[in-house]
Parts: C-alpha cells; sequence; structure tokens
C-alpha cells in the first residue's frame, strides 16, 4: 500500500535522469565534435611540431576519428556507461577519481554555504516580511536587492581584502597551509580554510530566498484567515509561528533545492578566489587546458547534483505537507 | 492638442509618480550610454604606462587610484566596462531574438514544436549556468566570440519560457476565441491581440537579460576563458588585481568590481522603471 507509489516515483525519476543524461551526452558530443579544437592536438600539446602527419594519421585512425559522427557517439556512449570516463590530462589520474577527490573538498564547503544561506535567508525573510516598511526592512531589501546583482567574484575579493589582507583573520589562500601534508592537517586548520569561502557562497545565495520569503509572508499577513486570526488576539509572533511558517517553507525549500545549481556556479568562482583546491577549480583548469575529458565528467556530474537537487525537494514535500502524496498519488 | 498641465503640478520640485519612472529611465539610459561611449570621450591618455606614478591610491587626479605600471585605473576601468557592456550587449540581443523565436514558435505551433523547445528549456535549466557556458566558451574555442556565442546561447531560455506562458494565456483568451469566431484571421488576430501583450514582456525580458548577461561575460574573462588578457575586459582587470591584493593594494579590485556593480544595478533599475511604466499592475507595489 505505501511501498507502490514510492516505487513507481522512484522508476519515473530515475527514468527521467536517464534522459536527461541522454540529452546531456548528445548536447555534449555534438558541441565539441563541432568546435574547431582538433582533439590529437589537444591530446598532444605543445609537443605538435614534434610529431610527422603519418604518427597523426595513426592516432586518429586509432582513436576512430574518422569513423562517422553517429558511430563515435555510440563508441563514446558505450564506454560512459561502462564507466570509463577516460583519463584526465591535467591530473593525470581516472575522471572518476578527480572528480571524488575534488568534490569531497567542495562538498563540506557547499553544505555549509547551503545550510547558512537557507537559514538566514529564511531568518531575514521573515523579519522583513513581518516588519514590512520600517526601516530595518528597507535595509534587508537594500542588502538583498544590491547582492543578487554584485559579482559574485568580487564579493569574494571583497571579504578576502577585509578578513584575510586587512584584518589576517583567515587564510589567504588554499586548504590546508603551505608547506603541511594533507595527512597532517588538523580539523581546525581546515575549518579555518573553509570558512572564507563557504561565508561568501551563503551571503551571495540569501538575496533570492530572502525576497521570495518576504513576499511570501506579505502575501499571508494580508490574508483573511490572518486577520481573523488577529482579531481573536493572536499576536504577530504566533501568526507568523502558526500560520506564516507553515506556507513559507514548502516554497523556501523548493527555492533552496534548486538554488543548488547556482551555487555549484558559484563555487567555480569563488574556489578561483580564494584558490581553494575543490570541483570548481577543477572545472576552470580542465576548460583552460583543454582536458577534455574532465571538462566532460564534470558537465555529467553536475547535471547528476542538481538533479538530486531537485529530486530531493520532492522527496521532502510529503515530509512537510502530509496533504502532498509522491507522484500525486492519492489514497 | 493643447493641454493645461501647470495645473496639475502645483508643487515645484515634486513629481508625480509616472515622470519619476520616466526620470528613472532617463538617468539609467544616460548613465550606462555614458559608460560605453566613455573610452572615445576620455581617450588612451591614462592607459599609458607612467611608473612614477605607481601604485598610488585613489586621489583627486587618480580617482581609482594606479596600477603597478602606473596607468589610471579609472580610465582602464572605463574601457573594460565599456568592452564588457558592448560584449553584454550584443550576445543578450542575440539571446532576445532566439528567446522570441522560440518561445513564439513553441506558443503558437504547440504540439510536438511545443514538446521540443520545452525539453531543450529544461535540459538547459538542468545544468549549472556558468558549467554551461564554460563548455561552450571551450568548445567553440574561447575568446571574444567564444563569449558571445557561449552567453548568447545559455540566456534565452527564461524569456522563451515567459514569452511562450504569455502566447498560450492569450490564445486561450475569450477575447481571442471570440475574434476567431467573428472571422478574423491568424494573422489578424496576431498582430491585434497577441503583439499587443508580447511586446511589453519582451522589452522587459530584454533588458532584464543584459544584467545577467554582463555579469556572466565578467565571470567567464575573470577565470581566462574569455577575452583574451591584451583587451582589458572588466572581468580581467579584476583577475589581474588578485595578484597584487595580499600587498595591500585594495583598490585595483574594489573601485573597478564597484563600477561593474553600478552598471548591472542601472540596467535593474532600468527594468524595473520600463516594467512599471509598461504594466500597469506592478506599478503599485
Amino acid at each position: 500500500m505505501q511501498l507502490r507509489p514510492i516505487l513507481l516515483f522512484a522508476l519515473q525519476k530515475l527514468l527521467r535522469l536517464g534522459l536527461l543524461l541522454l540529452a546531456v551526452a548528445v548536447f555534449t558530443f555534438v558541441l565539441l565534435s563541432l568546435s574547431p579544437i582538433d582533439p590529437v592536438q589537444a591530446y598532444i600539446g605543445a609537443d605538435m611540431m614534434q610529431i610527422s602527419p603519418e604518427q597523426r594519421e595513426l592516432i586518429a585512425d586509432r582513436w576512430g576519428l574518422d569513423q562517422p559522427m553517429i558511430v563515435r557517439f555510440g563508441d563514446w556512449l558505450g564506454q560512459l556507461v561502462q564507466g570509463n570516463w577516460g583519463t584526465s590530462l591535467v591530473f593525470n589520474q581516472p575522471v572518476e577519481a578527480v572528480i571524488a577527490t575534488r568534490f569531497q573538498a567542495s562538498l563540506q564547503m557547499l553544505a555549509i554555504a547551503w545550510l547558512l544561506s537557507g537559514l538566514l535567508g529564511l531568518g531575514l525573510g521573515i523579519l522583513a516580511g513581518a516588519l514590512a516598511g520600517s526601516w530595518c526592512d528597507r535595509a534587508i531589501r537594500l542588502y538583498a536587492y544590491t547582492l543578487a546583482s554584485a559579482p559574485t567574484f568580487w564579493v569574494a575579493l571583497l571579504l578576502l581584502i577585509t578578513f584575510s589582507v586587512s584584518l589576517r583573520m583567515t587564510p589567504i589562500c588554499c586548504a590546508a597551509p603551505p608547506g603541511v601534508l594533507a595527512a597532517d592537517v588538523t580539523i581546525w586548520q581546515h575549518l579555518h580554510h573553509l570558512v572564507l569561502p563557504a561565508i561568501t557562497l551563503s551571503i551571495i545565495g540569501i538575496a533570492n530566498i530572502t525576497l521570495h520569503t518576504r513576499q511570501k509572508l506579505i502575501d499571508v499577513l494580508h490574508s483573511d484567515y490572518v486577520l481573523f486570526a488577529r482579531a481573536q488576539g493572536e499576536s504577530l509572533s504566533g501568526v507568523i509561528r502558526h500560520h506564516g511558517l507553515r506556507n513559507i517553507i514548502l516554497p523556501a525549500l523548493t527555492l533552496q533545492f534548486a538554488s543548488l545549481s547556482e551555487l555549484f556556479g558559484g563555487s567555480v568562482l569563488v574556489e578561483q578566489v580564494f584558490a581553494y583546491p575543490g570541483l570548481g577549480a577543477a572545472t576552470v583548469q580542465a576548460a583552460l587546458r583543454s582536458d577534455v575529458p574532465l571538462l566532460v565528467g564534470i558537465v555529467f556530474f553536475s547535471a547528476l547534483f542538481v538533479y538530486t537537487g531537485n529530486t530531493l525537494a520532492d522527496l521532502a514535500y510529503p515530509l512537510i505537507d502530509p496533504r502532498i502524496r509522491l507522484g500525486g498519488w492519492r489514497s | 492638442m493643447t493641454i493645461t498641465v501647470p495645473a496639475l503640478a502645483p508643487v515645484q520640485g515634486r513629481s508625480n509618480r509616472r515622470q519619476q519612472t520616466l526620470w528613472g529611465i532617463a538617468l539609467c539610459t544616460f548613465l550606462l550610454l555614458a559608460i560605453i561611449v566613455s573610452p572615445w570621450i576620455i581617450g588612451d591618455s591614462g592607459l599609458n604606462p607612467l611608473l612614477t606614478q605607481r601604485n598610488q591610491p585613489p586621489s583627486f587626479a587618480h580617482p581609482f587610484g594606479t596600477d603597478w605600471l602606473g596607468r589610471d585605473m579609472l580610465s582602464r576601468s572605463l574601457h573594460g566596462m565599456s568592452l564588457s557592456l558592448r560584449v553584454g550587449l550584443l550576445a543578450a540581443a542575440i539571446s532576445a531574438l532566439i528567446g522570441t523565436g522560440l518561445g513564439l514558435a513553441a506558443g503558437t505551433l504547440g504540439g510536438w514544436v511545443d514538446a521540443v523547445i520545452t525539453w531543450i528549456v529544461d535540459v538547459f535549466f538542468s545544468l549549472p549556468h556558468l558549467v554551461l557556458l564554460i563548455l561552450i566558451a571551450f568548445a567553440v574555442g574561447g575568446g571574444t566570440q567564444g563569449v558571445i556565442i557561449a552567453v548568447a546561447l545559455t540566456h534565452w531560455t527564461s524569456l522563451a519560457r515567459v514569452i511562450r506562458a504569455e502566447v498560450l494565456q492569450v490564445t486561450s483568451s475569450d477575447y481571442v476565441h471570440l475574434s476567431r469566431r467573428f472571422g478574423q484571421s491568424s494573422l489578424w488576430i496576431s498582430r491585434h491581440h497577441m503583439v499587443p501583450h508580447v511586446i511589453p514582456q519582451l522589452l522587459v525580458g530584454l533588458i532584464l537579460l543584459f544584467p545577467h548577461a554582463i555579469l556572466h561575460e565578467a565571470a567567464l574573462s575573470f577565470i581566462g576563458i574569455g577575452l583574451s588578457p591584451h583587451i582589458p575586459a572588466i572581468g580581467i582587470i579584476l583577475a589581474e588585481s588578485m595578484r597584487h591584493l595580499s600587498t595591500g593594494y585594495w583598490w585595483l579590485g574594489v573601485l573597478p568590481g564597484l563600477l561593474l556593480l553600478l552598471s548591472v544595478k542601472a540596467f535593474d533599475w532600468l527594468g524595473e522603471n520600463v516594467r512599471a511604466l509598461l504594466d500597469p499592475k506592478t506599478s503599485q507595489g
């Protein structure tokens, strides 16, 4: 009775994921095939002058570059499905290994930023909505609107200048102190290096959810049922707790899970500024140094990441609002 | 037509909201145009290295300070911002054309065309925007054209969605059904019922597309995939400043970024004001 809709939901989600990844695969393949970058040249790099045209032919033949596009796509997709994502040229490791280690470093930062921005955004949004029109509301709105149009990397630069250069409170780069082996890094040193990138990401992520929560709360406070509750003597905080939160939390959650895509993009820029060795920095290096296998791997991984976020949001709905059933199934 | 306006504006210095909106539009447009044409007005004089004037903090002579070669940061920033604005405008305009075309096609043709376009939009939304930008910019070979193509190809999705929704809404409205029953041709309906509704959405969508396009152009240049280092776009100026931050030359990063923020905000204000002017529903907010 309970199991069937969940299974159906999982099946449907997996099917959609498969279709999505297939679409991403077609898109990536067509894009990279049409691009003016010569794969042989990208592979050999600076030593291009040292190899003869015959050797070039040999490599092209070995890779099947003379095959028609559809055959190459089939071969490539087959390898991808079997888990062979190629070897990263920059890191000289299998792509899966690079993504796994890099994502572990990024994950902590992303998780802290995601939680902080969600909680702070919700809190500020409720504050601004409850005190709509006051100076407090104006200040929060000004902050949110400014942050919404501020370039991520510039905010990161500002924080770096303030806290690392002027106040010397946080380290200026990397994920560990220089000259310390990865195994010897203590958890405090680790957190110390993590805190500023994570805060940067979270204060940028706040803007959207704050403005949305504020608007939603104002809508709720202007409704008839709140008017009735107030007439019965319910205080403002009581109204927000009993009527506001329940209505706000669902859209806020959707927004917050949907923001994983923005968060991932933001981490690329923030890791670049703080020289933090995470997945975002690896993305930039892959693109700058023509590491096609790694770039393709990251594209797939980021699609998976965003999709997981949206699926988690779907799963969270029935927990918060019992009226919602998975997959629209109703008893 | 002669209208006696003075009776309506009795208090000097206070204008009504419509006038305020118009003033806002004029001010933003003027500011952005000023930034775009500034390189031709101030010339290249500030770009020459002047080693005696190295690393000066902001002063009256150099409001943005000077860099490690003694170049005036204000003129560098204005040159870079102008370039970034022009690249962003071009890319956003192409993107708006794609978005309008696909949105109209999805809304009016329906059926499998609609399904395919909606699906493409969904696929675009399923990848982080910046990753998509990096992938496209990389695949077309980077450089200025890489940035323009990447920005143009990735910003049309939300506009296409808005236009599709607008067209669908108008198509299913009673007055269009009535118009059809009266025997009006599809062309007549689209000209008299669709266009007036879609144009304001298109205009606002187009203007609100610019800030995103400019921010993404700056981000791509900042990480080094965009414009080449020889052309000082605003992202490149900010990326260069990174190397000199730890020595305490804060103005190299802070002030050009402020200019970028100001330009983006100007576009946002412009979009909001145009929306308030064209759409009376939101103007009361």
